[in-house]
């Protein structure tokens, strides 16, 4: 029969060639955001400084969506009920117990958000059968909306007012305040993850994931548990929610009842749809811009603002189904490669 | 003693019942060809021997061992291997990646988060891709491919994890002569390392590769024997002018 010999070979003067001559876009992306995000508190008043320290604490927050949905395909719902749980628990242990140094404040709540993941987790998808994207999707909206409801009536939890005047998170001695040092640290912290989320989609684990995502009957049939990968990323995404939610209580300084409901867990989806699912840097990107927008707009339409940036998400995601990050990245660079051709001009996934 | 013995299998959706006491047996290194009419129990069958359906009742062993309740992925990692009647690679990876994805399904999982064995599977996938005449377009989406070579791939992903039984439901289905002939062609070299069930309408395809053959007619089994002894058979010939 008739064989196509397309011959895909990289042109190896190209030092950001991909198959298919186009020039590698993602390390560029990658590179020029950080260099952005680093300079930014450069450029801007104090106020704003403060604004982007909160943006990227949901970039943090984006990332753990982007994980389990558009990694591996498990459409979580109520993100933000490990994003809330580990705000709330470190702003108890801040009353309650006098702690708030980082060394303690960061681990319990990076561990409240992986262990209320994996018991979440366990409980939707390990069953018998594979859980329905319907079922798990709607028991994670269930489990948010419940932990919100919870909050509000619960006194010790401050009830509608949640939890206000936490006190600053420390390193030794030193109080860490919203402004510039926040800032660098919740970039800092971002970066860390950014990057083991980078290594954890690029290995041979995350290409089990692409194949959880893609079809996960077929690779059932390859001998893939795919139950207990589902539940290892899904802890694992509960971890890094924890972790954002633990910085957002402190720069914040209260936790209250939003943290933990739907209204926060659709965010985040939109934050990830808006940028692109499936690529890290697009998560990264689409909450940025949701945020600026959203600033921006507010500022300076204060009563039709929601009304526009609710227009935008949707000329955005029926346009651009694969999010902004297709603007920049094609679809080869997005889903990647895995194998050890990548070495030879190939490319990870994104 | 045989590889795969499957005995009494009734499968029911609910008041249809798609199998009845059927039966399947296999020997090591033996190519078996399911048979019969439309709506007979074949890919039923299969899925009930590879584990996409639960029997209503009835036993499935496999090396010795009684499968009956295990998952797919159980019977996967115990060597038996399944390929769809519906071409399921996954099309926005590479072929490279699809290959790979099948090869590496029993790794651990700390050696999938460090990709310990990458390198090592390297030769094997450039092999396996060889081996079905894909090489030369491992880095393109499985999506390029054409209906055929999606079945090829699909065969060798099948293939890859050297499983000691092969499940392939119509692997010919959609396919040109020509391809069809040269599918028969690839999968010959394989009948030295595994035993082959295959669900297949092509009754030519069918006589040129396979050593027994099990004919079903509706949820049972008809006839079982050789090529030439389930071609003389007057039951057979029946069924089949029936349906014609």
């Amino acid at each position: 029969m008739r064989q196509d010999t397309r011959v895909t070979e990289v042109p190896q003067s190209l030092p950001f060639a991909v198959p298919g001559g186009r020039r590698r876009m993602l390390p560029v992306t990658e590179v020029v955001v950080l260099v952005i995000l680093t300079l930014a508190p450069l450029a801007l008043q104090d106020y704003l400084t403060v604004y982007a320290t909160r943006v990227l604490i949901l970039c943090l927050f984006a990332l753990s969506f982007d994980l389990v949905w558009g990694y591996a395909g498990i459409m979580s719902f109520g993100q933000s009920l490990f994003f809330g749980t580990a705000g709330y628990s470190v702003a108890l242990i801040a009353r309650d117990l006098d702690i708030a140094s980082i060394f303690v404040v960061i681990p319990t709540g990076v561990l409240i958000g992986f262990v209320g993941a994996l018991l979440l987790g366990g409980f939707l998808l390990l069953g018998r059968h594979p859980s329905s994207v319907i079922f798990v999707s709607l028991g994670t909206m269930t489990g948010a909306y419940a932990a919100d409801r919870l909050a509000r009536g619960w006194y010790y939890l401050g009830g509608q007012n949640g939890i206000p005047s936490i006190q600053s998170m420390t390193i030794g001695s030193y109080e860490l305040n919203e402004g510039p040092v926040f800032y660098y640290l919740a970039l800092a912290i971002l970066l860390i993850v950014y990057l083991l989320c980078r290594f954890l989609v690029r290995s041979q684990f995350g290409l089990a994931l692409a194949g959880l995502r893609e079809n996960e009957q077929r690779i059932a049939f390859f001998g893939y548990k795919v139950q207990h990968l589902k539940a290892i990323i899904f802890a694992l995404s509960g971890a890094v929610a924890g972790l954002a939610g633990t910085l957002y209580a402190f720069h914040e300084g209260f936790v209250w009842p939003n943290m933990l409901g739907v209204v926060m867990s659709t965010q985040v989806v939109l934050y990830v749809l808006f940028g692109g699912a499936g690529t890290l840097i697009g998560a990264v990107i689409g909450t940025v811009v949701v945020e600026a927008v959203t600033f921006w707009l507010s500022n300076s339409y204060q009563d039709i603002w929601p009304i526009i940036l609710g227009i935008l998400l949707l000329l955005v995601i029926m346009f651009r189904p694969a999010g902004l990050i297709s603007l920049v990245l094609g679809e080869r660079e997005r889903v990647g490669n895995f194998g050890r051709s990548r070495q030879k001009g190939g490319h990870g996934a994104a | 003693m045989a590889l795969l013995e499957a005995t009494g299998i009734v499968k029911s959706f609910g008041k249809l019942t798609a199998l009845n006491g059927a039966a399947l047996s296999i020997s090591d290194h033996e190519f078996h060809g399911l048979i019969g009419p439309n709506g007979s129990g074949k890919s039923t069958l299969l899925k009930c021997v590879a584990g996409a359906e639960t029997p209503t009742q009835g036993r499935v062993q496999f090396a010795g061992a009684d499968i009956t309740g295990a998952s797919p992925a159980e019977r996967a990692r115990a060597g038996m291997s399944l390929k769809f009647q519906i071409t399921s690679v996954l099309p926005a990876l590479t072929l490279y990646d699809n290959i790979l994805l099948a090869l590496q399904a029993k790794s651990s999982l700390v050696d999938l988060l460090f990709s310990r064995s990458r390198g090592a599977l390297h030769d094997r996938v450039m092999g396996m891709l060889e081996q079905f005449r894909l090489a030369e377009r491992a880095h393109d989406p499985a999506s390029a491919l054409s209906h055929g070579q999606q079945q090829w791939l699909e065969i060798a992903m099948a293939l890859a994890a050297e499983p000691r039984l092969l499940l392939l439901d119509e692997p010919t289905g959609g396919m040109s002569l020509e391809e069809r002939r040269v599918t028969g062609e690839l999968l010959q070299p394989i009948k030295a390392g595994c035993s082959l069930v295959i669900v297949e309408h092509d009754l030519d395809f069918i006589r040129d590769i396979c050593d027994r053959l099990t004919v079903l007619d509706q949820g049972s089994v008809l006839c079982c024997g050789t090529v030439q002894e389930i071609q003389s058979n007057p039951k057979v010939q029946e069924v089949y002018l029936r349906r014609a």
